[in-house]
């Protein structure tokens, strides 16, 4: 038996659940190189700015235990380009472009989610959240409810109606759960969990910080236990808004314990960088392991870890 | 997916040797090496499939044999625990490997005089070139340094290939004592140089494109930057390169290089994001000028 991978988003229905994560990607051009990325649920870009974007100095990264700590800066080549040379690349490949946001104000996310929705073929619009806010004294705009709200209200009401806009929101926050409510009322179609936690290392050799940024974000398996924690815990609160779970996804199972935690779709990230293939080999352990519990689609699985203890995993397959 | 772009593989590994301070391992890699032209490199997964190390490590390809259908070597000091861990493979372990990877050396079209400048295990990518460079009817010369004899690399294939080849030590215990670029003009000025090729560390790069650039004589610099991915997805590799329109841009060394016009890089700048790049801090757009990062960089003409 064959389970039918389709899944739905907040009215958008993708082929499959397996996304590639904003940042780890490229612009498709890179991946496509490796896999047709038209047969992966879809392609989060890279977070789109309304400039073009210089980044941080050097150096940009440094591996951790099971991650890896970046402080890339958002490097990017500006929303100009990218609706007249990445986007149409995409779209000619047969990918599903979801556009990935950030700015340094509301109206910056406003007018980049104006633009982007004007254009044709964007499946959905995520706001990167884990921006520095410049009026936050040294905060992101995910650190404050009150101002990841007023971004997304911008965004949503800048956004073609039929286009869903999902917040992306970081884990390591004081209440996420409140973040997430915040976002929700303020017309978020759905959320997508987690972004990098901010974390850092120092190298031993110079006794500096190993990346030039400082603080960077830690992505990897070392914090998929805190992404399942963030997807439970909002699916929890939450159970009718639509989720993305990402998070140091390196396998098909571990896609399957974001899904069971509650994500309706499951971003792959790092892992791409050291597979380069990751994202079809994950989407094919992923299929393999639903019909192996029964599962006649994927929305079976999502949220099974939330059904009572005792209960058999044959009641949430509806048999 | 593409015919001459990378592919990963699973490799059999046929060889590990031991040369001088370094390893070298040799894979089969049958569409690695038909795809390979020199200056690529290729980048490997260490610790096994649960490893804790997330990143590839990337290697210069040394040489690229037809035996078994193709195989290709890369050499690396233990310089860490990934590395370790590549030191400890035997033969028929099997390696993911992604390669090639990167703009090859662009090559003269007559054939003119060669010169290569090699630091360490940086001088890996030379050898391959130095081999395509005589196909093509090019004299060859070599300088090759390293902090001391055991570190010099390849010493024999080089003698082997070139007409004159000259070694560096900075401890004098083979060679000239000194760096690479103490002897690299005297070398060019003898070898009547038309282009020079060089890899190895940042500081020697710049150098030996201050020279060549005193001498009038085009130069071809490989870098070598830390990378995550290899592949132009994660952006922790770039570097401040002029482009053909004057703008500098932050270019990853992995798809826009690792092969680079000396004269477009901006060596003093290296590891900063300086304020005139696109996009840098306080960056305004001028008129006309293109916004996008990946052109202007793809020119590569041999001199």
């Amino acid at each position: 038996m064959t389970t039918d991978m389709r899944t739905r988003l907040a009215g958008r229905e993708l082929p499959n659940p397996v996304m590639a994560a904003a940042g780890c990607a490229g612009t498709g051009r890179e991946l496509a190189q490796f896999f047709d990325i038209a047969r992966i649920g879809a392609v989060v870009t890279k977070s789109v700015m309304l400039e073009p974007r210089a980044g941080r100095p050097a150096p940009r990264v440094a591996e951790t235990p099971s991650g890896m700590l970046s402080a890339i800066g958002l490097q990017g080549p500006g929303v100009e380009v990218f609706l007249q040379r990445d986007l149409p690349w995409l779209l000619s490949r047969g990918g599903r472009a979801v556009a990935s946001v950030a700015g340094a104000g509301a109206g910056e996310y406003a007018e980049l989610a104006r633009r982007l929705s004007a254009a044709e073929g964007v499946e959905m619009i995520e706001v990167n959240l884990s921006c520095p806010n410049p009026a936050g004294g040294g905060l992101d705009f995910a650190d404050d409810p009150a101002e990841a709200a007023r971004v997304v209200h911008a965004v949503r009401s800048h956004t073609r109606s039929d286009i869903p806009v999902f917040a992306k929101l970081a884990a390591d926050v004081p209440d996420l759960v409140a973040l997430a409510r915040a976002c929700v009322e303020a017309r978020a179609d759905g959320l997508s969990l987690i972004n990098s936690v901010r974390a850092m290392a120092v190298d031993p050799r110079t006794l500096r910080p190993a990346v030039a940024g400082g603080v960077g974000g830690l992505s990897g398996p070392a914090i998929r236990p805190i992404a399942v924690a963030s997807v439970y815990r909002v699916h929890a609160a939450l159970p009718e808004v639509p989720l993305i779970g990402m998070g140091g996804v390196r396998t098909g199972a571990d896609a399957l314990e974001l899904l069971a935690a509650g994500a309706s779709a499951v971003g792959v990230g790092t892992v791409t960088f050291s597979d380069p293939s990751a994202c079809v080999r994950i989407l094919r352990e992923l299929e393999e392991l639903l019909e192996e519990r029964g599962a006649d689609r994927v929305s079976d699985v999502v949220g099974a870890a939330h059904r009572p203890a005792g209960a058999p995993l044959g009641a949430v397959l509806g048999r | 997916m593409s015919d001459n772009g990378p592919v990963q593989t699973r490799s059999p590994v046929l060889t590990v040797r031991r040369v001088d301070a370094y390893y070298a391992i040799t894979v089969v890699a049958p569409q690695i090496a038909e795809r390979f032209r020199s200056g690529q490199f290729l980048s490997v997964a260490v610790g096994g499939e649960q490893s804790s190390m997330l990143l590839r490590r990337p290697f210069a390809i040394h040489d690229v044999k037809p035996d078994y259908g193709g195989t290709v070597e890369f050499l690396f000091a233990v310089r860490g625990p990934g590395t370790a861990w590549l030191a400890e493979r035997r033969q028929r372990d099997l390696l993911d490997v992604v390669g090639p990877l990167g703009r090859p050396f662009p090559l003269p079209r007559d054939p003119v005089n060669c010169m290569l400048a090699g630091g360490g295990s940086g001088a890996a990518p030379l050898f391959p070139l130095a081999h395509a460079l005589r196909r093509r009817g090019c004299r060859v010369d070599f300088v090759l340094g390293a902090a001391s004899a055991d570190r010099v690399f390849s010493a024999i294939s080089a003698r082997r290939i070139a007409e004159t080849t000259t070694f560096t030590t900075d401890d004098g215990s083979f060679g000239v004592r000194g760096r690479v670029t103490d002897a690299l003009e005297r070398a060019m000025d003898d070898a009547r140089s038309d282009v020079v090729y060089a890899c190895g560390p940042m500081p020697m790069l710049r150098t030996v494109a201050a020279v060549a650039a005193r001498q009038g004589v085009p130069v071809q610099v490989a870098v070598e930057e830390t990378m995550a991915c290899g592949t132009g997805i994660c952006m922790s590799c770039v570097i401040p390169v002029v482009g053909e329109d004057g703008i500098t841009r932050m270019v990853r060394a992995c798809v826009d290089g690792p092969v680079f016009r000396g004269e477009r890089v901006r060596f003093d700048d290296v590891g900063t994001i300086p304020f005139d790049a696109l996009g840098a801090p306080g960056w305004k757009a001028r008129g006309e000028d293109s916004a996008d990062p990946q052109s202007g960089v793809a020119d590569r003409e041999a001199g």
